[in-house]
């Protein structure tokens, strides 16, 4: 009886603590959306309004023309659908030989490939500017693109750790039945680890979505800037405008939302699996 | 043994030639499929690590050639006080950010944990601002803390105290900066729960069995099996702090404002590297900041065999 009692007390105390801290993470979206509806003299008011009176959005027609948020937003979505497209050719393919083929060399380069996840990435950063600009692409979005079609090495641990837990008879059975090894990986293999795939490939979307070093460092020409680049400029240079920028920081939240609440499971198991069995 | 042996020893010559050819073809393949890595690994790591090592011994420069002048980048470091700064701020950050995250990311793990009601919007409310964008999350919190209009101060107010100017506040400036990150803690309290719950629930009925109170199946069941994921994002979690660039240089318009109070280490690295071109300076700290990871995960998995247990050793 007490036990219980017990219970019931301790859940209400977790639900009341759960509750503020609710109040914490929820408040700054709540602050940004309502920020974005408001008018100029709105949002110079103190002590702050929740509400929006009256709700405009003319924040929103600015940003899209001043920003220029279309350019940008086409510049970011190009640079992100290539390089996760680049990121689920390879990486599968790469993680696939390092867990069903044996081969000589193969565990020395998979050790390697683990040790160069810690390098950080400051460390290569110049070297790799360097190359770049000889090769000239800077200014261009290629040094954004180009690398993801070579394996990241994180996403390549992940899915082979993914490969390893499929059957070998699966492979054998294909092969008997006179497949070759690309149609095999191809067509039974790949099928298996969507959900790997797809995890991997949300990762990368997001980093890609979300990157600021990398653009900063290419992007030279305002044309080719991708949001976060736009935004923080324009920040620099109109540090006032904040129903402006909070619209734009709306626009910019809301394409990864809708993406987090369909791909709900695959984002929560993506980061419990490589934070478990990573 | 030799039953074994006896049973792997060819019958058929044929045979012993298909498992060779298969084997030959495992090689071939095998290399196949890994080559875009074998070429990723050479041209975008192995071979910039190499050349990073030495620019950092020369003083090159995308304006100058630049010569080898061995470890002088190195000493020139030492005595650079905007350096030190810069090891300080973002040494001052890690050993704030890292402890809070794991003490408020196991305890909201935990309390979700307990079952309650509505669990999964919990989860997915924590989870929200890990979806913000780092730039649009500066410029978010910015305007949150700004002295005169922003939402904390107003809230403060409320309650009768007067904020501080926040991120312009040499003082307030570095723990803003700490707030904010803590706001985007939902991945680790993602890993966390999914770690709580891998902990079999037979544990916990032993030791009602034994009269254990909460406190003590929290210290001798819950904590030391949590200690392996507590660990990851011991190590993650400083490895990405010392990476901290993003947040303060959009804060900051890249100035580390103010009084250098949130110039942080890659900042400066940045600054020397692709502001005043010191290539060869810029990668004498990238090397020093390798060196400094390396030895920090080093350590924590040394001492780890005394504080990490997994299941079932």
């Amino acid at each position: 009886m007490t036990a219980k009692t017990n219970k019931t007390v301790k859940k209400s105390a977790a639900q009341i603590f759960l509750l503020i801290a609710s109040v914490f993470f929820l408040a700054p979206f709540i602050w940004m959306v309502s920020t974005s509806l408001k008018a100029l003299d709105q949002v110079y008011t103190f002590p702050p309004q929740w509400i929006p009176s009256p709700f405009v959005w003319k924040n929103y027609l600015d940003a899209i023309d001043y920003i220029p948020f279309f350019t940008f937003l086409s510049n970011t979505v190009i640079i992100t659908v290539l390089s996760t497209l680049g990121v689920v050719l390879t990486s599968p393919l790469v993680a696939y030989s390092f867990a069903k083929f044996n081969w000589k060399g193969r565990d020395t380069l998979f050790f390697i490939t683990i040790a160069v996840m810690m390098i950080p990435g400051q460390v290569t950063m110049i070297p790799l500017f360097l190359m770049f600009a000889k090769l000239d692409w800077i200014g261009t979005s290629l040094p954004l693109i180009i690398p993801a079609f070579f394996g990241v090495p994180f996403y390549i641990f992940l899915l082979r750790q993914f490969f390893l837990g499929l059957p070998n008879e699966l492979k054998d059975a294909a092969r008997i039945d006179g497949a070759g090894e690309f149609r095999t990986y191809w067509q039974i293999m790949l099928p298996l680890a969507k959900s790997a795939v797809l995890a991997v490939g949300l990762f990368q979307f997001m980093a890609a979505w979300t990157d600021f070093i990398g653009p900063l460092l290419y992007l030279t020409e305002p044309d080719s800037y991708t949001l976060s680049l736009g935004l923080q400029q324009f920040q620099s240079q109109k540090g006032t405008e904040w129903g402006l920028m909070m619209a734009v920081s709306t626009m910019m939240t809301v394409p990864i939302a809708i993406l987090y609440f369909f791909l709900q499971k695959t984002f929560i198991q993506g980061i419990t699996f490589s934070g478990i069995k990573g | 043994m030799l039953k074994e042996k006896v049973v792997s020893e060819p019958i058929f010559p044929q045979a012993k030639a298909k498992k060779n050819k298969k084997l030959g073809d495992d090689a071939l393949y095998g290399w196949l499929f890994a080559s875009p890595w074998v070429i990723g690994l050479l041209v975008f790591f192995l071979i910039p690590l190499v050349s990073s090592l030495y620019f950092s011994l020369t003083t090159y420069g995308i304006l100058q050639p630049g010569e080898f002048v061995g470890f002088q980048n190195y000493k020139d470091l030492m005595s650079d006080t905007v350096f030190w700064k810069s090891i300080y701020n973002t040494v001052y950050f890690v050993v704030f950010f890292v402890p809070l995250s794991i003490f408020f990311g196991v305890g909201l793990a935990m309390l979700l944990n307990m079952k309650v009601k509505g669990m999964s919007v919990y989860r997915t409310i924590f989870f929200l601002p890990t979806l913000v964008p780092s730039v649009a999350m500066a410029v978010l919190w910015m305007w949150l803390l700004n002295p005169g209009f922003g939402l904390v101060n107003g809230m403060l107010d409320v309650i009768g105290i007067q904020g501080p100017a926040w991120l312009g506040s040499e003082t307030w400036s570095k723990p803003s900066l700490i707030m904010m990150s803590l706001w985007g803690i939902g991945q680790s309290v993602v890993i966390y729960l999914a770690g709580l719950n891998d902990i079999p629930q037979d544990y916990y009925e032993a030791g009602d069995i034994d009269g254990a109170n909460w406190f003590d199946k929290m210290r001798s069941i819950t904590l030391p099996l949590l200690t392996p994921v507590i660990f990851f994002n011991l190590v993650m979690g400083i490895i990405g702090a010392f990476q901290q660039f993003t947040l303060p240089y959009t804060m900051t318009g890249g100035r580390g404002t103010p009084a250098d109070s949130m110039k942080f280490y890659v900042m400066y690295l940045y600054d020397n590297g692709f502001k005043f071109f010191k290539m060869g300076y810029a990668s004498a700290m990238a090397w020093i900041l390798f060196v400094i990871v390396i030895a920090l995960t080093g350590i924590i998995f040394y001492t780890s065999k005394k504080w990490v247990h997994y299941q079932g050793e």
